[in-house]
């Protein structure tokens, strides 16, 4: 079922736009277009933060840090190998992705850790940040409770992660 | 600035782990192969963005978004009660939630900026109101239906099927978000009124 689902999503709203006899084709490629704008604001980014976390791997900090933290997480039953990506995902989205990217590459893309680290990436936003930009737009100065149930949110996200890539997968 | 810390903060304890554990020379060969993966990264996910970005667009201009808008106003209407009477709340609440479910971040976040500034209390615009809260509430928790970079990645890394993380993905973002507002809800009771 999984497998027919994006296929069947991309027919269906090709469908749709058609009936309205909306030009399909185009519309596509405008908004690839925008996606080739992100991805060439991404290059930078990217390079930097791989190099930062390549270094971290490479030293002994990233195992360090999640023996460190490892009984809180396994409190939490979240693996301690996310540690970094759980502690960097409410401040910054590409330095997550790279922390991400690296995981998933390290321990393959279909092992419990990759599959744990995708969904997070998949399942939660950048808090901080989003956090700053809304209220700094709005000129809110009081935030009241927004932080802690924000992180309440996220921490739901990293644990609930956790057990999907453990039980939905054989 | 935030990035500037976390730049010369990772690699401060990366020098001393690798001083203190005598890894060395792999963190010397660790700099310019991260830098090759991160340039690499971003071409293998470079089909995907464009795809997914194409995907949104016509989704957006072909009024799908519009029926998705439809669909959730329900919920929208018991989360934000304020956008059952005011258009200029529901009109941006909705296009933001529709902008995050497909994926368009640059677009959700002017109409979030929109129906925050509509949401403030014009006697008090400085104190967040409880409707606020859960707004931003909600756009700090990922609703995205189709998580193209993550699917991107995984493909580019050799996962058998990048799309098999799609039911989990919901799953916890749904739960994410509820508990979220739940949390918001009984905090915002908690503290009483601002």
């Amino acid at each position: 079922m999984v497998d027919y689902l994006v296929p069947i999503l991309l027919l269906v709203a090709s469908v749709v736009a058609l009936r309205k006899k909306e030009d399909v084709y185009t519309h596509l490629l405008t908004g690839a277009s925008d996606g080739l704008k992100i991805l060439l604001s991404l290059v930078p980014s990217m390079v930097m933060l791989m190099t930062a976390v390549s270094m971290l791997r490479s030293s002994g900090a990233v195992e360090e840090i999640g023996r460190i933290l490892g009984p809180v997480f396994r409190f939490f039953g979240i693996p301690p190998e996310t540690a970094i990506l759980v502690l960097i995902r409410p401040l910054s989205g590409s330095a997550a992705l790279a922390v991400g990217a690296e995981l998933m590459g390290t321990y393959g893309p279909d092992s419990l850790i990759g599959r744990t680290a995708a969904i997070m990436l998949g399942s939660t936003e950048t808090t901080f940040y989003t956090i700053s930009v809304y209220f700094g737009a709005a000129g809110i100065h009081k935030t009241r409770y927004t932080i802690p149930a924000a992180l309440i949110a996220d921490l739901t996200g990293f644990f609930m992660a956790s057990l999907t890539a453990r039980y939905l997968f054989p | 600035m935030v990035m500037a810390w976390i730049w010369t903060g990772i690699l401060a304890v990366s020098i001393v782990c690798a001083a203190v554990t005598g890894n060395g020379s792999a963190l010397g060969a660790a700099v310019p192969k991260g830098a090759a993966a991160g340039a690499a990264l971003v071409v293998s996910m470079a089909g995907s963005i464009c795809l997914w970005n194409g995907v949104g667009n016509l989704m957006e201009k072909s009024g799908i978004s519009e029926k998705l808008a439809k669909f959730l106003r329900p919920v929208l209407g018991r989360i934000f009660p304020s956008s059952r009477s005011d258009p200029k709340v529901s009109g941006p609440l909705s296009a933001n939630v529709c902008a995050n479910l497909l994926g368009l971040g640059n677009a959700a976040t002017p109409m979030g900026i929109q129906a925050a500034k509509a949401l403030r209390n014009p006697a008090r615009p400085h104190i967040a109101t409880d409707e606020l809260c859960r707004l931003i509430v909600l756009n700090t928790a990922s609703i995205q239906l189709i998580p193209g970079n993550v699917a991107a990645v995984r493909a580019s890394l050799g996962a058998v099927s990048p799309f098999d993380i799609l039911p989990a993905v919901w799953i916890t973002s749904l739960a994410s978000a509820g508990m979220g507002l739940l949390a918001a809800w009984l905090l915002g009771k908690a503290a009483g009124d601002g």
